[in-house]
């Protein structure tokens, strides 16, 4: 290929360049060299293990830590910025209340699946209120009236009926999850999908998929605007146990059942 | 850093707050120094700070002729926040503490309050952070305060050489926090020899006075978990077992600040396990150093020599190994090798003496461009050193009567104190 383009060229160089090359190999094999333990092991390790969690696909997960984190940098967080650019703060905040309201609905299925009355009508109580006082869930006055938001999903309905959380899952786009919530959220998709059918909100206007893939759009934009949390931003080199442990401490927490104290 | 900020807030530990503080004209709530420290300040006393309007990431690209290892493949440059004003205006250089990003939660405060009072603001990631150990510095062995300031100010003439063409400045500043301050005083005086910036005036807040004795202090709290250092895992898993049974117990709705505010009203934590846990958060810090350190210098020391870690490998039992080991260990068994080796003759009481704001005591003292904000209770100060800083500074020392290590940096009156030590406002934010 070299000889090819570079035309005339002697021989004697040719060869010059096949040995320079080989000796570009040869210092990659000296990167084979054989390893020398470190001065530190696992093995000296004498005390519990800590911050650790299951996750026995962990090198798939970590390629999908990966992509994210590209998607992140080329794709996701340039439109965010965009969006943040040319949408004033005050619509930004109207639109994460009218996506907040909306999910109310997943709210409130998942309240009632855990058979928590109170909650239920609680979240049943804000969805009224700010739909029509709050103007169709773009403000929240729900809260100021001690209406307090009960976040549920699929996921944490699964959990409150005793089903483990798996094996630790990151997923490309939603990041960090696990085998359970993914059904969750999969589960959580159906019904929203299912009840947005019934509905068919759009129907009239002949455009129903281009405006529900608008919603959807803006939905991934503003969650993604009120999530700080950027890939490897830490620095940190152990970020991606970190973020695990937090993400699974976190779900397992809010998702059990709360001890009745025996008395 | 976020997950560890993360992880600190989590831990909160907390026990109750003792009568009111007492009043001295200082409304920073928290008395005790290590709840301070952990708990911070409560978003609505840090006053009103936008975002910067007008603002970029820089990624620099500080040693072109670097090799970047596998592991490391995120790491594009050295990664700073600009945020610029579009008049002429006054510049001022941030320096991260201990491990922490340019981006970290605190740095970020100090970046909204300088600018929005018309500072150009270019904030940089510790040295000790791996991002800059990877990126930025010449020998990757962090921590001996000359050489770090070499490495910062070559970052900081790099970062100068990226933006002079888009803003005008008419002086520079710089500033520093924990670490980050008393490396801030070692740039400063490497700068009367380089002149590239000729800054005008300088802040070091909470630093410490000794690397060594700061260190020492915070390793002293590990210490005095069951079992000692070497049991923090145990002490880990006890910890959030506590935590864990808190929130079971309670009517909690979610893990939020009424939850977290619990944990410090009920004392969930002992003063001894709050010790602990400060020393234990330091201690995963220090691990993810120790690691991107020997990763990069290829030591042996966590890592076994020739071997290649690929981007999806795990790293698991690096982390278990390396947050086991203490800053003595790091200290006396590869960063003080490393220094005898390349100064021959050098012994670690002279090593200890020359990673200590003392070193360059006649310039502190004779220069008046710098000062130093700090509190009663920091923790890594003994006495001594506090008067040590009192009595060098003079006017130029302010000693709040509390806030711990960092807890009050974000307090509205401390950032009011930092803005206004630099004087000039600037152009309009």
């Amino acid at each position: 290929m070299i000889c090819y383009r570079t035309g005339r060229m002697p021989l004697a160089v040719c060869f010059l360049m096949l040995l320079l090359l080989s000796g570009g190999c040869a210092v990659t094999t000296t990167n084979l060299a054989p390893e020398i333990p470190p001065m530190h092991t696992i093995e000296e390790f004498k005390d519990q293990r800590f911050a650790e969690v299951y996750d026995p696909w962990e090198k798939f997960n970590r390629s999908m830590y990966g992509f994210n984190f590209y998607f992140d940098k080329y794709v996701f967080i340039p439109v965010v910025n965009g969006y943040e650019e040319v949408t004033p703060v005050f619509v930004q905040n109207r639109v994460s209340s009218f996506y907040n309201n909306l999910r109310e609905i997943r709210n409130l299925s998942n309240s009632l699946f855990q058979l928590k009355g109170e909650e239920s009508l609680t979240t049943l109580g804000r969805f009224v209120t700010n739909s029509t006082v709050g103007i169709g869930g773009l403000f929240d006055p729900a809260t100021s009236f001690g209406l307090d938001r009960h976040d549920q999903d699929f996921g944490k309905t699964l959990g409150y009926w005793g089903s483990d959380s798996g094996p630790y899952l990151v997923l490309p786009f939603f990041g960090p999850s696990s085998v359970r919530d993914t059904g969750g959220l999969a589960v959580d998709t159906a019904i929203t999908y299912g009840i947005y059918t019934a509905a068919a909100p759009f129907a009239a206007t002949g455009h129903s998929f281009e405006i529900s893939t608008g919603i959807n759009t803006l939905e991934a934009v503003d969650m993604r605007h009120k999530q700080s949390f950027r890939y490897f931003e830490s620095g940190y080199p152990f970020e991606y146990y970190m973020v695990r442990f937090f993400y699974h401490q976190k779900r397992e927490l809010e998702s059990t059942k709360p001890v009745i104290p025996s008395e | 850093m976020k997950p560890l900020k993360y992880f600190i807030i989590i831990c909160l530990i907390l026990f109750p707050v003792s009568g009111f503080a007492e009043d001295d004209g200082y409304s920073y709530p928290i008395p005790g120094s290590y709840e301070a420290t952990i708990l911070g300040t409560p978003a609505v006393l840090m006053g009103e700070l936008p975002a910067p309007t007008r603002m970029k990431e820089l990624l620099l690209d500080v040693i072109p002729e670097r090799n970047k290892p596998p592991v490391f493949f995120y790491n594009k440059g050295l990664r700073c926040s600009f945020a610029y004003q579009s008049t002429k205006a006054p510049l001022v250089f941030l320096i991260a503490g201990a491990g922490s990003s340019g981006q970290s939660s605190k740095i970020t405060t100090m970046m909204k309050a300088f600018y929005q009072a018309g500072f150009h603001v270019i904030t940089f990631p510790s040295p000790s952070n791996a991002n800059f150990i990877i990126s930025a510095s010449q020998s990757r062995v962090p921590g001996d305060l000359v050489e770090d300031a070499e490495d910062i100010y070559r970052a900081m003439e790099s970062a100068w050489n990226e933006v002079k063409g888009d803003i005008e400045v008419s002086d520079f500043n710089l500033c520093g926090y924990s670490l980050g301050g008393t490396q801030a005083a070692f740039v400063a005086k490497l700068d009367e020899e380089r002149k590239s910036f000729n800054f005008r005036k300088v802040l070091m807040i909470n630093p410490s006075v000794s690397l060594y004795n700061s260190v020492s202090r915070i390793e002293e709290l590990l210490k005095k978990i069951p079992g000692g250092a070497k049991k923090e895992g145990a002490f880990f898993n006890k910890m959030l077992a506590k935590f864990a049974n808190h929130y079971r117990y309670g009517n909690y709705i979610a893990i939020n600040d009424d939850f977290i505010y619990s944990i410090y009203e009920e004392s969930l934590f002992s003063k001894e396990e709050t010790g602990g846990l400060i020393a234990l958060a330091y201690r995963i810090n220090l691990a993810g150093m120790i690691f991107a350190s020997d990763v990069m210098t290829g030591g042996g020391y966590v890592v076994p020599k020739n071997r290649v870690i690929k981007a999806t490998d795990s790293l698991f039992d690096y982390f278990l190994v390396s947050s086991h080991l203490s800053f003595f260990d790091y200290f006396n068994q590869y960063f003080y090798p490393y220094f005898a080796k390349k100064r021959p003759g050098l012994t670690k009481e002279a090593l200890i003496a020359s990673e200590s704001l003392r070193s360059i005591g006649d310039y502190l003292s004779s220069s008046s461009k710098i000062g130093v904000m700090t509190n009663e209770n920091d923790f890594i100060l003994t006495p001594d050193e506090l008067a040590y800083l009192k009595g060098l500074f003079g006017e130029r020392a302010k000693v709040y009567p509390r806030g711990g290590h960092l807890g009050n940096l974000e307090f509205k009156d401390n950032l009011a104190h930092m803005v206004g030590f630099f004087g000039t406002t600037g152009g309009i934010p």
